[in-house]
């Protein structure tokens, strides 16, 4: 085995070792905040589907939202 | 693509009453829905959703070629979401129908949640089948000629971080990829035309039949030192049509008392044109492929919204654990680098006509109910 495969399997099992000790940061009771509705990324999943819609049908570019087809709407 | 959460824990039982109206470059339409979510042994959830929007008059570009258009897109959604352990399945279903317009939707994803809750990983699948048609007829007697289909596939992976007791951080990645009939039927091309008093004349669009595109998004939220969130989030999005995007949006949510969210958000977004796009074609046939839909022009926008969420019964009542009332106002500023109203055009040069701008104002008021 050469040394830089050698060195590559050292640095994969110390990596994944790492990994497996790996512990949670944020313990459970430390959550609360992060818990918090003003924390989550959408309150109201009617509402911002509906904007989506509003921007995807008047820009050229979609994706990166929630929107799930359908029409336009908007002719 | 995913909406990236937490943890594998379901989300509460509710149930929304939905306003909305949009007003803006010719166009008014007002939207009304209703959505219930129920879970089921704190494993299964249901959630049907069914919203009606109503359009009457039409923007520019077909305006100037067509009478007001009115007409009603009614959509209907289903979906199931089911936990096991620390993984989260959900199956959806959606169908919207307008008269000269036919979407089916399906989308299944999945979400794992891995060390220590912190992060959760997904993934999903979306297909969409559409039936494109143009309304020959008018509002009230509608003659439908049925051009085509397109079938719409999404492929989408996220993963979403704790990073601090006060940091979330998010990043999701879709490929969307389309085949079929993909252009407008109700919009057309012009070409300079010495010969037509007007100095142009309209001629049909013709569009690729595919298209493939990527977006990447990156968003995080940060809980401030006092009870209040800021996010931001930034999605770059590119095609194979040439078109480029940027988007980037700030919100910041201030609780005031345990009744009242206010929320503030700032979105920009800017992009290029579709490589087979023109304000004015310099001759007929001048390219394969042809478009005048301002969609693809090149654009910017930029919103300011505002949010106001009042909770009221927050000691519950009956069945119900508490309820919210909603208003949110949003006034968006479109601006084009390359598209024209023709009716601003004089005599026989579009230069002479200004790049075409509006402003819309976007309404939303609904009530949630929690149980």
């Amino acid at each position: 085995m050469s040394i830089r495969r050698r060195s590559m399997l050292i640095a994969v099992s110390l990596a994944l070792g790492a990994c497996g000790n790996l512990q949670p940061w944020v313990k459970p009771y430390e959550r609360d905040r992060l818990a918090d509705p003003i924390m989550s990324w959408d309150r109201d999943a009617v509402s911002a589907a509906y904007l989506d819609h509003v921007y995807e049908s008047r820009e050229g570019s979609r994706g990166g939202t929630g929107t799930a087809g359908g029409g336009c709407g908007c002719n | 693509m995913l909406r990236v959460t937490g943890a594998a824990v379901l989300p509460d039982d509710r149930a929304d009453v939905f306003y909305s109206s949009y007003n803006g470059g010719g166009m008014d339409i007002t939207g009304e829905s209703v959505l219930v979510r129920k879970k089921f042994a704190e494993q299964f959830a249901v959630e049907a959703n069914y919203f009606v929007d109503t359009v009457s008059g039409a923007s520019v570009d077909v305006l100037s070629n067509a009478s007001v258009i009115k007409d009603k897109r009614k959509q209907k959604s289903l979906s199931v979401e089911y936990i096991h352990d620390k993984t989260t399945y959900n199956l959806s279903y959606t169908n919207s129908t307008e008269r000269d317009y036919i979407s089916n939707t399906t989308h299944f994803s999945l979400s794992q949640d891995m060390f220590g809750e912190l992060t959760t990983v997904s993934l999903g699948f979306t297909r969409s089948r559409n039936q494109v048609g143009e309304n020959d007829g008018t509002s009230f007697a509608p003659i439908i000629d049925w051009l085509g289909h397109s079938d719409s596939r999404s492929y989408d992976a996220g993963v979403s971080q704790v990073i601090t007791r006060n940091l979330i951080a998010g990043l999701t990645f879709d490929v969307i990829t389309d085949q079929g009939y993909l252009s407008n039927p109700y919009r057309f091309i012009i070409y300079f035309d010495p010969t037509n008093p007007r100095g142009f004349s309209e001629g049909d669009q013709v569009y690729p039949n595919t298209r493939t595109s990527s977006a990447v998004e990156a968003r995080a939220k940060y809980y401030l030192p006092y009870r209040a969130a800021l996010g931001a989030t930034y999605r770059y999005f590119s095609d194979t049509w040439g078109i480029r995007a940027n988007t980037t949006e700030l919100t910041y949510t201030q609780p005031v008392s345990n009744v009242w969210i206010l929320e503030g958000r700032f979105r920009y977004y800017s992009q290029g044109h579709a490589t087979f796009y023109s304000d004015l074609f310099p001759f007929a046939g001048a390219q394969n492929f042809e478009s005048r839909d301002k969609e693809l022009a090149a654009s910017k926008n930029n919103t300011v919204g505002g949010k106001l969420t009042y909770t009221f019964l927050p000691d519950g009542w009956k069945m119900f654990k508490r309820g919210t009332a909603t208003l949110d106002i949003s006034r968006i500023q479109f601006k084009y680098g390359d598209f024209r109203d023709i009716k601003d055009f004089a005599g026989t040069s579009e230069v002479d006509a200004p790049l075409y701008r509006f402003n819309a104002t976007v309404f939303q008021i609904y009530l949630s109910m929690y149980f």
